[in-house]
């Protein structure tokens, strides 16, 4: 053999080996990285490991990041900083900048982006793919990208819409395509048949971006028909969504760091999806398809309410509050609306100065994302081991003077108690069993679930009419003139 | 290439069932976190980003790569350091 030829041999398998410990390093990088996803997670479930859990998570990124950088086939990083450096900048910005009660459409945007980086890189290996001679694109790698289009774009307006509605740039009430399942259905149909044809012939990847735009136009009429009250199943499902886009982008690379870290969000959020869906007690394909409305033969609002509904001032519940021993407050949405998080810790403060107990009670779906009431009253600085769960504060409302309902209307409302109206079976806060309950509203008019609240015109409740804001300040003056 | 396919198609399976365990049992104050916490780990699709833009096979997947590192860093660094100010705000209403 030719000495030359025999030396380029050796140069190459050494080439080859060295090639292939890069990608085994790579490889393990990419398990010690889940691995930090997986104690990350577990520690975001657990109130003292949490801040630790979430700094394991953006380690085990970190070490995905730098792995990825090690690869061979990446001739420039101009781009990489560039993108990089943008990004950072836009999500610390956006992350410090937020309100916290800005959090939910937050959430919603950041969510979007994942999906939408998705839909970007699955399209562009696609492109490539079908370039090279060398490399064409396998089965496994269309199939997943066309799962990846799907879900990605779905994702990414779905989030947009969301975020629209949460930040009220887009009407929070459920908006009606008419014919919209049939819409849906076709839309559903047109991306499958889009998916075959892109499988079948990889090469024309223009079919690849009308695929997204069919899932893209199919994340705004899923999302927009889907009403305020029920965002926090919608969140969380789209939160799961985008970690579902990351793990099929993960078959388009096989890549097993992508496809680990975005089963594990999958996961998660169909585990919070679920946990809210119980919340209300509806299906996750009633939440998503099916419009609540006023039930046949429900009883009118004047039936419920005429003569019977009582309006308190605030002097009036300042009295009641000094003769109680032990307050409940109920926050609602209306509570976030108002940003009133601050006055509800003065109001607390007062009557905790004097002996009285106050606590919180949290319904799980209290507001417009999961956990949403918990964020907000932490920003007011109030305990978290005052905020009771449903179940644990159920049971103390007939040994509780006064509840204080504050821009929360479904979630307390007596008649999910009974059958045939739309928020039968749904688990509620029993403040109806307390000695006095204020209900702090704008005016009677019915929440999400559109039904009168029998609660108002009960023997033990009262109405004080006005915002959170400004009836909780009356209420913080009228007592301390009190003293 | 089937059993690499099947190598892959396990170990999502497997991934899913541990993310599953992992959290089966969230306490509502950490719902929000856990969730933005979470999204933020959804943007790993950065990987795959940072490959496209790195690459340079063609212009075009250039800058679709280019942009998709944009939106997962937004992701990514949006969603762990908003996730970190919840937390912090959370202890803080503890220590009182």
């Amino acid at each position: 053999m030719n000495s030359s030829l025999l030396l380029a041999s050796i140069v190459g398998s050494t080439g080859v080996a060295e090639n292939g410990i890069r990608e085994m390093v790579i490889n393990l990088s990419y398990l010690v990285a889940s691995i930090l996803f997986i104690f990350g997670l577990k520690g975001l479930s657990h109130p003292r490991k949490a801040v630790r859990g979430n700094w394991i998570g953006s380690f085990g990124m970190l070490i995905a990041i730098i792995a990825t950088l090690a690869y061979k086939e990446i001739v420039s990083f101009e781009y990489i900083i560039i993108g990089m450096l943008v990004g950072s900048a836009i999500g610390a910005f956006l992350a410090l900048k937020v309100k916290m009660t800005s959090m939910p459409e937050m959430v919603g945007l950041l969510n979007g982006f994942g999906g939408g980086s998705s839909v970007l890189v699955a399209g562009a290996v696609l492109i490539e793919s079908s370039l090279t001679t060398t490399a064409p694109p396998t089965m496994q790698m269309t199939i997943a990208t066309t799962l990846s289009g799907i879900v990605g774009g779905v994702t990414f307006f779905g989030s947009l819409i969301a975020f629209g509605k949460l930040a009220g740039y887009v009407s929070e009430k459920s908006i009606i395509i008419p014919a919209r399942h049939f819409i849906n259905i076709t839309l559903g149909l047109v991306a499958i048949v889009l998916s075959i044809m892109i499988v079948l012939d990889p090469s024309r990847t223009e079919l690849y971006w009308y695929l997204v735009a069919v899932s893209s136009i199919l994340g705004v009429t899923l999302t927009i028909s889907i009403g305020g009250a029920d965002m926090p199943v919608v969140i969380s499902l789209l939160n799961s969504y985008s970690g579902i886009a990351g793990a099929a982008t993960g078959f388009v690379l096989s890549n097993t760091g992508l496809i680990i870290a975005g089963s594990l969000v999958g996961a998660s959020g169909i585990i919070l999806t679920r946990i809210m869906c119980v919340a209300m007690n509806r299906s996750l394909l009633n939440v998503m398809f099916s419009v609540l409305g006023p039930a046949e033969g429900a009883k009118s609002a004047d039936d419920v309410y005429a003569g019977k509904v009582k309006s308190t001032s605030a002097e009036e519940v300042a009295m009641l509050l000094e003769g109680a021993r032990r307050v409940v407050i109920v926050p609602g949405y209306g509570l976030a609306v108002s940003q009133a998080q601050h006055q509800v810790r003065d109001l607390a403060n007062i009557l905790e100065a004097r002996g009285i107990t106050v606590e919180y009670a949290i319904h799980p779906v209290a507001g417009r994302m999961p956990g949403h009431m918990n964020v907000l009253l932490a920003e007011a600085n109030i305990p978290y081991d005052k905020l009771i769960e449903m179940d644990v504060i159920n049971p103390t409302f007939p040994e509780t003077d006064v509840v204080i309902v504050i821009g929360a209307n479904d979630v307390v409302n007596p008649v999910a108690r009974e059958e045939g109206n739309p928020i039968s079976g749904m688990p509620i806060l029993d403040v109806d069993k307390a000695r006095t309950v204020i209900n702090i509203k704008r005016s009677l008019s019915p929440g999400f679930a559109g039904i009168p609240n029998p609660l108002y015109a009960a023997d033990n409740s009262l109405m004080l009419f006005g915002d959170g804001k400004k009836a909780l300040l009356e209420m913080i003056a009228a007592l301390k003139e009190g003293a | 290439m089937p059993t690499d396919i099947i190598a892959l198609i396990t170990i999502f399976v497997m991934a899913v069932f541990i993310g599953f365990e992992v959290i089966a049992k969230v306490p509502p104050t950490l719902h929000t976190p856990l969730m933005s916490g979470s999204n933020a780990i959804s943007g790993i699709t950065i990987i795959g980003a940072i490959i496209s833009a790195g690459t340079q096979h063609t212009t075009l997947t250039a800058i679709l790569g280019l942009v998709a590192v944009v939106f997962a860093m937004i992701n990514v660094v949006g969603g762990f350091m908003v996730t970190d100010r919840m937390l912090k705000m959370f202890q803080k209403g503890k220590g009182k």
